[in-house]
């Protein structure tokens, strides 16, 4: 009886996984639809703009400045036992522009706008908003998930860019006060390993997440049900569903692009 | 005008609506009555398209609404308004700016021609001092008005309400009653409503339904509920202790 009960949970699982993945994919294309009234909704895309990249900025400053103090004090130490602490603004830069600039970002704009937007969109839901606006013949896809998804695919890659130069500047001052780096030595370092292809991939890998993050996002938002609790589950489930894609999908542009090396 | 032919829903097994049929004729003021839960607002939801039965069908004009393309369904409800029980007022625009919404959604009129319209929903409505609040600074009075200005500004030809007098004061309940019986013998609306408000039920019906356990129990003219001889009926309406209805 309870292996029957397991088979009938993981299958249930699994059918609730793959339900979920078709509607993103649908709500996806749906959404690429209704990119054609992109000018109409500039003002509400400007709005989401500003929530994910101004609202967002005093966290995205500590959280970056505190992950390049880190990773340089950490890498720091293993490269001064070689006498080698002068590249550390190699592994810095190298870091960041590859993968700790885009995670670190998406991340932060998950846990803040991700979520805040599943609530917002689940709210909505059970207090029959999105039922009235169906009902006055607005797609809410283009109402509220289109201008969601165009804002965050903006500015992921902007907030990666401002988190990597930040990163930068937190690494230096750990460089200087702690292994005895000088600014100039850390700044040719940085530059000396700064690839046009780490940062291209970098801000790809960073609009991808924007596009995945707000399609997932939004989707548990527009299926939200049974009230508040509806509401908590849904942005529960947008936060653990967008970070895990966001991990696999971040490995496989890495695998694309960095297979046969820089 | 609208048609519900054996209309058959059921929510997690749990029977809602048990084959139900009705015709609502085009002008009709119809009012749906009942316990809670009874399936009242699942009526009004198949109607306006946003559920689906499970057996059974809704003819809006002898156009089917059920399992039909989005492109019908965005068609029927262009003739359809429905005022929300909570307002359903969208939190982060104005009350103007939520009543000119589909206006400027469909862009079939100018911006002083939206302006034009929404000043006089708000007047008709009393809303003139909440033009430029947020809905979280409004009562829940002013939302659900303030949803029926939204409604009435598109002029649909039916315009179905969910408890239109619930939550507001007696004077502003019989204004609301008065606009439904306006909207109908100025305009020609076809009403829809479900209400527990009896006093309103009685003077704005030109048939009332009551619904109990998923069944239409009785449907006939407000004078006919008023001494209807099924005892459920007479219990509800009088909103006797003593009779069928357990209120345990």
């Amino acid at each position: 009886m309870s292996i029957v009960l397991l088979v009938y949970l993981i299958g249930d699982s699994i059918m609730k996984i793959l339900d979920f993945s078709g509607y993103c994919i649908i709500l996806f294309f749906n959404t690429l639809f209704y990119l054609k009234n992109i000018f109409s909704k500039r003002k509400e895309i400007v709005r989401q703009m500003y929530n994910a990249g101004i609202r967002t900025f005093i966290v995205v400053s500590i959280v970056a400045i505190f992950s390049g103090m880190i990773l340089t004090l950490q890498s720091g130490i293993e490269l001064k036992a070689y006498h080698l602490e002068e590249k550390v603004g190699n592994v810095l830069i190298a870091t960041l522009t590859r993968e700790m600039g885009p995670f670190t970002s998406a991340i932060i704009l998950i846990a803040s706008v991700g979520s805040a937007m599943a609530a917002e969109l689940g709210t909505m839901k059970v207090s029959e908003e999105i039922d009235a606006l169906e009902i006055m013949s607005i797609s809410p896809v283009k109402f509220l998930v289109m201008p969601r998804l165009v804002a965050l695919s903006i500015m992921m890659p902007v907030v990666t860019v401002y988190t990597n130069v930040l990163g930068c500047l937190g690494g230096a001052i750990v460089a200087k006060t702690h292994l005895n780096v000088s600014y100039d030595t850390f700044y040719i370092h940085i530059l000396e390993s700064l690839h046009f292809k780490a940062v291209y991939v970098g801000l790809l890998k960073s609009f991808v997440f924007g596009l995945i993050i707000a399609t997932i996002c939004c989707a548990q938002g527009l299926r939200a049900e049974n009230g508040a609790m509806g509401v908590g589950k849904a942005t529960r489930d947008s936060v653990v569903a967008s970070f895990i894609m966001m991990l696999v999908v971040g490995y496989f542009i890495t695998e694309i692009f960095y297979r046969g090396g820089l | 005008m609208i048609e519900l032919k054996d209309v058959y829903k059921t929510f997690n097994r749990h029977v809602v609506l048990n084959r139900i049929s009705l015709k609502i004729e085009k002008g009709e003021t119809f009012v749906i009555i009942g316990m809670s839960g009874t399936g009242k607002t699942v009526t009004l939801k198949h109607i306006c398209g946003l559920l689906d039965p499970d057996d059974g069908e809704v003819l809006i004009e002898g156009v089917k609404m059920n399992n039909s393309s989005e492109s019908i369904r965005r068609g029927l409800r262009r003739k359809m308004g429905v005022v929300f029980q909570s307002g359903a007022l969208i939190n982060w625009l104005s009350v103007g700016d939520n009543i000119a919404l589909p206006l400027r959604e469909h862009k079939k009129y100018s911006e002083k021609e939206i302006g034009v319209r929404v000043d006089e929903k708000l007047k008709l409505l009393h809303l003139q001092s909440a033009r430029d609040k947020m809905p979280a600074e409004i009562s829940g009075g002013m939302k659900k008005r303030a949803g029926l200005a939204r409604v009435l500004v598109r002029n649909p030809e039916i315009i179905l309400y969910d408890e239109p007098t619930s939550g507001l004061d007696p004077v502003m309940s019989t204004h609301i009653s008065e606009l439904i019986v306006k909207m109908k013998e100025e305009f020609g609306v076809t009403s829809v409503v479900v209400t527990h408000d009896m006093n309103s039920a009685y003077h704005i019906a030109d048939r009332i339904a009551v619904l109990y356990n998923g069944d239409i129990v009785q449907c006939d003219v407000p004078e006919k509920i008023r001494n209807s001889a099924i005892p459920f009926v007479r219990q509800f309406v009088s909103g006797s202790l003593t009779g069928p209805i357990d209120v345990e």
